[in-house]
């Protein structure tokens, strides 16, 4: 028992040791120059270098930023729709083949679009993180709706529910053991979308700082950019995760 | 109050998806692809009745449940309560789910409160909300959610849900399926107690005979679909009730036994 504990606490962290180990060996036995391939001490010199001139902090600030506006726009639009076109049948008849048609096509093909559109700047590719969010968050949220058990459509008609309090008292809390996975699944595709978008017509960015990093040939630079990608990612899925343990969404789950 | 009329119900449901064949091997089908449920049903029930309804599987006895609750839109005849017709659902007239209708994303206080929304001083209203949770002896579980809570718990919430908002009549279709033996027998108990305190009329619907005529101040018999009233018995016998001391309840247990076609297995 005792041992078994100790290895969930530390377990994880030697997993990640030992990757780092193999990546030094790698680094060494493969014959290329570390201006090539860098190994883990070359990186880690390199973030050393990023942290101090607060390159680093800067660049993932403005990332996290496109992030949350992107995500928190496609949130709040999505879900209300979502919820609207969930209780609105004929709506959803109407609309539905739209969502489909628009759902497959890659955010990243609206680059074109979205540079001529938004110009330079931070609003292209929060349009592009939005779109990537969007359509999977309306059609969980649809589904989400669709499946609320119609008993209790009858309990709230049997307490004389308004349609606000239907709504609000039973579509929202319903729906949210549904819901909060797809958000957890959006913001990380938010999170993958938005090292694309900064590829492209801005000039801060974890994203641009991989790009730069390329041309200035630092790949040591470009492997810091990836760590503090992996180490913001697994932050923010963290935060997501809280939402799961709020008691009155903890009935999903059983 | 709690006085229920029902005069000439008929319900048909429309076979939209009805297909020739299912016609031809079905004679409940008519040629308007309509399902005849509940045949020309005349019932009365006193106010304070626990009425208790018993009929073969799928005869109809949800359905006229739900309809007398408005739920379900009848297809002629009419359906008064207190001299009011029946005209969609109210919290006069609570039902109680036969699947867990608590919600569950809500503690057993605040489902218990759900009908106490438009009482606007606090303390007045967790009194009440108190009053009932202690009735149905759920005290000390009032910030469980529905979850946490065993089968019985379950619908004894459920039932303070309902009695909360004192409801002119309270409707149960088959609240104990689902729960084991010895809990079906306590609730049993525990609906009669609170019937005898309280004397709402209560609609009890169920395909346990012996639990309608523990129970029952009235058992009504349906046949078959589509459902007529074949039986329509007042049951003065005082509680608790025993089949074997009571030769009149023992005689009438084989009658229903018979009506419902059961011979030989008494």
């Amino acid at each position: 028992m005792e041992d078994n504990r100790l290895i969930i606490r530390i377990g994880p962290a030697l997993v990640f040791i030992g990757v780092v180990a193999l990546w030094e060996c790698a680094a060494r036995f493969s014959g290329w120059s570390s201006a090539v391939f860098p190994g883990p001490g070359v990186a880690a010199k390199g973030m050393w270098e990023l942290i101090l001139d607060g390159t680093l902090l800067k660049h993932s600030v403005a990332s996290l930023f496109r992030v949350t506006v992107g995500f928190y726009l496609a949130a709040i639009l999505a879900i209300p729709l979502g919820i609207l076109l969930g209780w609105w049948k004929m709506g959803q008849t109407l609309f539905n083949s739209l969502i489909q048609f628009l759902r497959p096509i890659s955010p990243l093909a609206w680059i074109p679009l979205a540079l001529l559109w938004f110009g330079i700047g931070d609003k292209p590719a929060v349009f592009l993180i939005f779109l990537s969010c969007f359509f999977p968050l309306l059609v969980s949220t649809i589904t989400a709706v669709n499946r609320i058990n119609s008993l209790y459509f009858q309990v709230a008609a049997n307490f004389n529910f308004s349609t606000y309090e239907t709504a609000s008292k039973v579509i929202f809390p319903a729906m949210l053991p549904t819901v909060l996975p797809a958000l957890r699944i959006s913001l990380g595709i938010a999170w993958l979308v938005v090292v694309a978008a900064e590829m492209i017509a801005v000039k801060s960015g974890l994203g641009y700082l991989i790009l730069d990093s390329r041309n200035a040939l630092r790949m040591d630079y470009v492997m810091d950019a990836m760590v503090a990608i992996g180490l913001i990612g697994i932050c923010l899925d963290r935060v997501i995760v809280q939402l799961n343990r709020i008691k009155s969404v903890s009935w999903g789950s059983v | 109050m709690g006085h229920v009329l029902i005069k000439d119900l008929v319900k048909k449901f429309v076979e939209r998806r009805a297909s020739r064949r299912l016609l031809n091997s079905n004679p409940d089908l008519d040629r308007g692809n309509s399902l005849l449920v509940l045949d020309r049903v005349n019932l009365e029930f006193e106010n304070g009745e626990l009425v208790c309804i018993l009929g073969p599987s799928g005869c109809g006895k949800s359905t006229l449940a739900r309809i007398v609750a408005g739920f379900e839109t009848l297809s002629s005849g009419s359906v008064q309560i207190d001299g009011k017709e029946v005209n969609g659902p109210s919290s006069d007239n609570i039902f109680v789910f036969q699947h867990n209708g608590l919600l569950p994303w809500l503690t057993v206080w605040e489902n218990v409160g759900l009908g106490l929304r438009h009482i606007k001083d606090a303390g007045e209203k967790a009194e009440r909300a108190q009053e009932y949770i202690d009735v149905v002896n759920l005290t000390g579980f009032e910030h469980h959610y529905p979850h946490q809570l065993s089968g019985g718990m379950q619908r004894r919430a459920e039932l303070a849900r309902a009695l909360v908002v004192n409801p002119e009549v309270l409707f149960m279709d088959e609240p104990f399926a689902g729960l084991d033996f010895l809990t079906r027998l306590k609730m049993r108990e525990e609906v009669i107690n609170m019937h005898e305190f309280l004397q709402k009329t209560v609609l009890f619907i169920t395909h346990d005979i012996e639990e309608a005529l523990v129970m029952g101040d009235r058992v009504v018999v349906f046949s078959d679909r589509p459902a007529t009233v074949k039986l329509n018995i007042r049951l003065d016998y005082p509680h608790p009730r025993d089949f074997h001391r009571d030769p009149d309840l023992e005689g009438l247990r084989r009658t229903v036994y018979t009506e419902l076609g059961v011979h030989y297995a008494l």
